[in-house]
Order: C-alpha cells, then structure tokens, then sequence
C-alpha cells in the first residue's frame, strides 16, 4: 500500500453521470488484486476524507476507475482533465483471493459492476468459465461489452427494458444459471438477497462492501462490519470493511445486527 | 537546536504526538510514518473489557472537518497489554495510554493494570461524547473530575493526563478541578458535539445521530482553550484540535501548550505527523529559534 500520485490519462462518461477514468500509477497498478480499492483525496482543503473508489481495471501501470457522480469528490474528479494529478492512497482493502476452479459467476449492480471487471478477466486468465450478471436500472448499460471479452453475460433491468426485468438473483433463476462460486458487488439488499439465495444452494458468495471511511488503512475504526465470530482483530463482532474487506465471505456476516 | 520538550518528567524528542483514536496503536500509520521521529504515540482509548462500539454509519464529512461516533470500539486492555504495547516497545518514542471507561471502578482498574506497563504516560479520556455512560458525563462535572482524577492518582506513579472536552461553559473550571484532583497535566480538546442531517435520506448522517466534531474546523476553539487553561493551571497541556501542519501547531505551543496531538489530519495525509515534525524545525531554524520551549506560551 502506498499514499502516492497518479496521472490521469482520461476522463470520458460512459453513462449518465458515470466516468470512466485511466490514471497512470504504477506502484499501485502493478500491486492492485481484483477487488481492492483506492482511496483518492480532494484538492479542497474543506474535504478531508479520501473518496474510496473499485480497482476497474489494473493493467501495464494503469489503473482504471470507473465511478459514479454522488457528492463533491466525484463531481471534482469527473472534472480533471488528462494530465493532472491526484493523489491516492492504495491499494486498500484485502480483495478477491486467487481463485481457481472450473467456473465462476461474478455479479455486479449498479455501480458495483467496475470492481467485477477485473476480477473476471483475472478468472478468464486462469482457464475459468465466467458467468457475468450484471444489474442495470435501465436499456442504458455501462462496461457491458468489456465483460463479453471474457464472460457469457447475462442482463438484469429494474424496468425490464433490457434482459430480465428484476433482481439479479431473478435472472440467475430464469437463465437457470448456477456456480458454486459466487462473487458480487453492489448494493446492500441485492448483496443480502444474493446471499441468501447463493447459501441456500450450497455455495459459496464473496461480497464486496461499502461503508463510510476516514482513514482508508484499519486505524479509526470507522468502517466496521458486524461479523457472527468474535474478530481477530478487533476482539468483538467487527470486521474493519477497509482491511479485513471489503471482500467477505457472507457466512461470515451477521446481516442482523 | 532543541526541540525537547517535557512533559510532567517524560522527556519528548519533539512535541508532536498523534491524537487518541485517529492513529490506532500505530501499527497502521508505521508504514508511512517513522514512528521515531515522533515525539510519542497518543493510542486509541483502551478500556479493561471489549467494547462493541456503534453502529455504523460511525463517520460523516462536514466543511473543514468530519463527524465521527466510532463509541470507543477497543478490544479491551489484555490483547492490548499483550499486542499493542510490545509493538510500539519496538520504537524509541514515548507511549501514552488513552484510557476510557463506563464507571469511575472501570478507570480504576484500567488505570491499575496500566501503572506497571511500560506506558510512560496514561491519558484519561472523561470527555467522549459518543457514549451514554462514562466519557464525557464525567468530564462535564467539576466535581467528579476532581474525584476520579484523586482516585486514579493513587493508583499508579505514571503522570496522568486528564483529557478535557470543550462541550461545557467554562473549561477553566473543569482544568481547575482536575489540577485540584492532583493531575500531571491536561489534555485538550476533545470532539465538539455536533450533528449532520442526510436531506436526502430524511435522516441523521451517524447512526448515533450525534457525533464528535474534529478537523480545522474546531482549531479556533481549541486554541483559544488552550491559552485560558494555560492561564488558568500550571499543568503542562497536550493541546490539539485542528492541527494540520506545523504552522498549526506552532499556533498551539504559543498559546500554551508543550505538546500537540495530532488527530484528523492523518486522514487527508497519513505522513502528515511526520511532515509537522520536520516542519516545526524548518520553522525553527527560519526563526533562529534555538530552543523550542522558548516559544511555549510566548503569547501573554
Ligand atoms: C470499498 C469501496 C469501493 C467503492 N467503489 C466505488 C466505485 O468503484 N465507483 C463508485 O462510483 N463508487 C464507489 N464507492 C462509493 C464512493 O466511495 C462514494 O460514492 C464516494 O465516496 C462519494 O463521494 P462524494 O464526495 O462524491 O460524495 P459526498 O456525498 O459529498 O461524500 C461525503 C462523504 O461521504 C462519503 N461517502 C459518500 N457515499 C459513500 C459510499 N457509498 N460509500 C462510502 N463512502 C461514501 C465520502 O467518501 C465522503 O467522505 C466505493 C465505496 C467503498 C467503500
Ligand atoms: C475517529 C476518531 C476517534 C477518536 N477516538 C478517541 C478516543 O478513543 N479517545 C479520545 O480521547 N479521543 C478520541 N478522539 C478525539 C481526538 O483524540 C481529538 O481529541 C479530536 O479529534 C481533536 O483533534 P483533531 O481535530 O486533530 O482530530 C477521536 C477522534 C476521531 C476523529
Ligand atoms: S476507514 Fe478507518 S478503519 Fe476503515
């Protein structure tokens, strides 16, 4: 993990209000796993916390981010312009394990979809057939085709205007489509619903989570979340979603509490 | 050029420490800080059993600083004993102990276990806004702080700091209290408390509803509660509040105070202790000031 600058190479919105963004950082790049984030800071000495923001994509030194606009951070990185810096501490969190086996499905909603891209090129590399469902609000996809290089995707639409209309578990169901191995980003009812439905029939679901950040490395103890077994770390039923995380395994999770 | 300061007779190489619960026990923050080079480490508030803490959202942004309702969350004094301390053993910087509890017993026993640790200093933090009992319904009473702090002085030789919340009418009155109680020194400001509302979601930003305000945003207020309590006791004070750079905490020294912590800052920068350290000597020497306590509480 390094605090460091990056480069931006582009900025292009590849969906309303979603950038998709290249930025050269080797140090991170070359260190980055499917699953792990980077936290980037503002400019604006009023907003102190860094933005924690899905490794898309890390490749020859560049890493990809892809987000949404949703507040003053993003709306300030939407706006740099190629050959700006910023800067960004990375990469965080512990990410997805290498993983291996015959097949995978990966599942991203909304804005969870970035973080699975990479994961499953990474899968598609290592000889794994990849099932990708991605959940969208509308017809208007982002990232779609970058998934049908490595994955059979399969679409689910909250207004039916373009593959399955419902969740992503809905399309699983209806597509009659199954892996053993489940991992997912998005938000926090599709990833309880998935779970659910993915240790119902035996398997497994890796989940990616969100929660608030101050310091982005295990030290404030700001991004917990509830866990069944008393924690390593933390000796009570918290998991620190910016170290332990963000990937869980979801039977470790106490959805309850 | 001398930049030692002292603190009720621990000798700090420098007067920079980090803050209580921004910085965990260090181990986080030592791949990007030299922890050697700070004058010591403030940990996070460690109390004799476990503590949950609260649930999340724990952290929200505001302009110039940030909410935050972490509850004291702390795997309680044996794994910190058996983990914690032997780490930050390992560096030559001084160790102070942040201590919390829900009952004046709970301080008690902490304070006891701690007094034949190799801490150099124990901070008691009787002002956390963030939990019902204990914290700062004890740091709002001049009485009891008296009271407590006579008590855990008779616990332990180590110095103890008393570590004050700015969420009362006179913060001198409370300085005066826990001086009169037979306290080493203060430490000062806690969080201010505050509160955000999500207009999007209809409802609180924290799960808390209320959180502790830190960050630059608080540095006016800390300053000037550095300087009346300086004015008021002849303890030695751990000021912070703000601090984000060595002009920062420049400021502090001058209105008081032998030491700094530095808290919300490792956040937007986690080399940012370091970074004041050198800074503090680059000031130094631009001043041809050969002696760093000449400017503690150089302000009249
Ligand atoms: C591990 C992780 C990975 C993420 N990956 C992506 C991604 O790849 N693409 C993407 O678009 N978004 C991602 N997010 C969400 C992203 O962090 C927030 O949208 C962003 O922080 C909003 O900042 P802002 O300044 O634009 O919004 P504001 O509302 O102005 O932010 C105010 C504060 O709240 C925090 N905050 C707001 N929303 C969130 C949120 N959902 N999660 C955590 N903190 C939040 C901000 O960091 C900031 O501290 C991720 C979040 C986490 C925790
Ligand atoms: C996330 C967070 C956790 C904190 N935890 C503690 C704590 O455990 N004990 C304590 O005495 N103060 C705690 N504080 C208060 C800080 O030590 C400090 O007094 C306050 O934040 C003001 O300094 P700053 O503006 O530099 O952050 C915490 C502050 C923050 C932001
Ligand atoms: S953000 Fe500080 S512990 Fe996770």
């Amino acid at each position: 993990m390094e605090y460091t600058k990056g480069i931006i190479v582009s900025v292009n919105e590849i969906g309303t209000g979603i950038f998709d963004m290249l930025v050269k950082c080797q140090g991170i790049a070359d260190a980055a796993k499917p699953g792990q984030f980077v936290c980037i800071y503002s400019d604006d000495g009023a907003h102190l916390l860094p933005r924690p923001i899905s490794i898309c994509e890390a490749m020859n030194g560049y890493l990809r981010l892809v987000f949404r606009v949703a507040g003053f951070g993003t709306k300030e990185l939407s706006g740099k312009t190629s050959g700006e810096e910023i800067k960004l501490l990375g990469p965080c969190g512990n990410g997805y394990p290498e993983l291996a086996g015959d097949q995978i499905t990966v599942v991203g909603g909304g804005i969870g979809i970035p973080p699975m891209l990479y994961l499953a090129r990474k899968c598609s590399e290592n000889g794994m057939k990849v099932t990708a469902v991605l959940g969208y609000r509308d017809s208007k996809t982002f990232l779609k085709e970058a998934f049908e290089a490595y994955a059979d995707v399969i679409i689910a639409t909250d207004d039916g205007s373009l593959g399955v209309k419902g969740t992503v578990v809905d399309a699983m169901k209806e597509c009659n489509t199954f892996d053993k191995l489940v991992c997912a980003c998005g938000p926090m009812p599709m990833l309880k619903g998935l779970s659910t439905y993915v240790e119902g029939k035996g398997g497994c679901a890796l989940i990616s989570l969100e929660e608030r950040m101050a310091c982005g490395i295990g030290a404030c103890l700001g991004c917990i979340v509830k866990t069944k077994e008393v924690d390593e770390h933390s000796h009570v039923h918290n998991k620190r979603i910016c170290t332990e995380g963000p990937v869980f395994d979801s039977k470790e999770l106490d959805f309850n509490r | 050029m001398n930049t030692k300061v002292n603190l009720a007779g621990v000798e700090l190489k420098n007067p920079v420490l980090t803050a209580s619960g921004t910085f965990g026990s260090g181990m986080e923050f030592s791949r990007f800080v030299d922890l050697n080079k700070l004058g010591g480490v403030v940990t996070k508030g460690v109390s004799v059993t476990p503590w949950e803490g609260n649930p999340t959202p724990r952290i929200a942004e505001t302009t110039g600083g940030m909410l935050n309702a972490i509850g004291l969350q702390n795997p309680g004094l044996d794994v910190f004993l058996q983990r914690d301390l032997p780490f930050l053993q390992k560096y030559d910087t001084k160790i102070i102990v942040n201590v919390c509890g829900h009952t004046p017993e709970e301080y008690m026993k902490a304070v006891e276990r701690l007094s034949t640790s190799v801490a150099d200093l124990l901070e008691i933090n009787i002002s956390c806004p963030n939990v019902k009992a204990g914290g700062i319904t004890f740091g709002t009473d001049s009485k009891m702080v008296e009271s407590i702090t006579s008590e855990l002085k008779k616990l332990t030789k180590k110095p103890i700091f008393m570590k004050l919340s700015p969420n009362v009418t006179d913060i001198t009155e409370i300085a005066k209290a826990a001086e009169a109680g037979g306290a080493d020194g203060i430490s000062l400001i806690n969080t201010l408390m505050g509160m955000k509302i999500d207009i999007n979601r209809r409802t609180f930003a924290l799960a808390n509803k209320t959180g502790g305000l830190s960050g630059p945003a608080i540095k006016p207020v800390a300053v000037r509660m550095v300087y009346q309590v300086s004015k008021s006791v002849k303890l030695p004070i751990i000021g912070m509040g703000g601090i984000a750079s060595a002009e920062d905490a420049i400021e502090f020294l001058m209105a008081g105070a032998t030491a700094v912590s530095v808290g919300t800052a490792n956040f937007h920068n986690p080399k940012v202790t370091e970074e004041i350290a050198a800074g503090i000597e680059e000031f130094m020497r631009a001043k041809s000031i050969k002696d760093i306590n000449e400017i503690i509480g150089c302000v009249e």
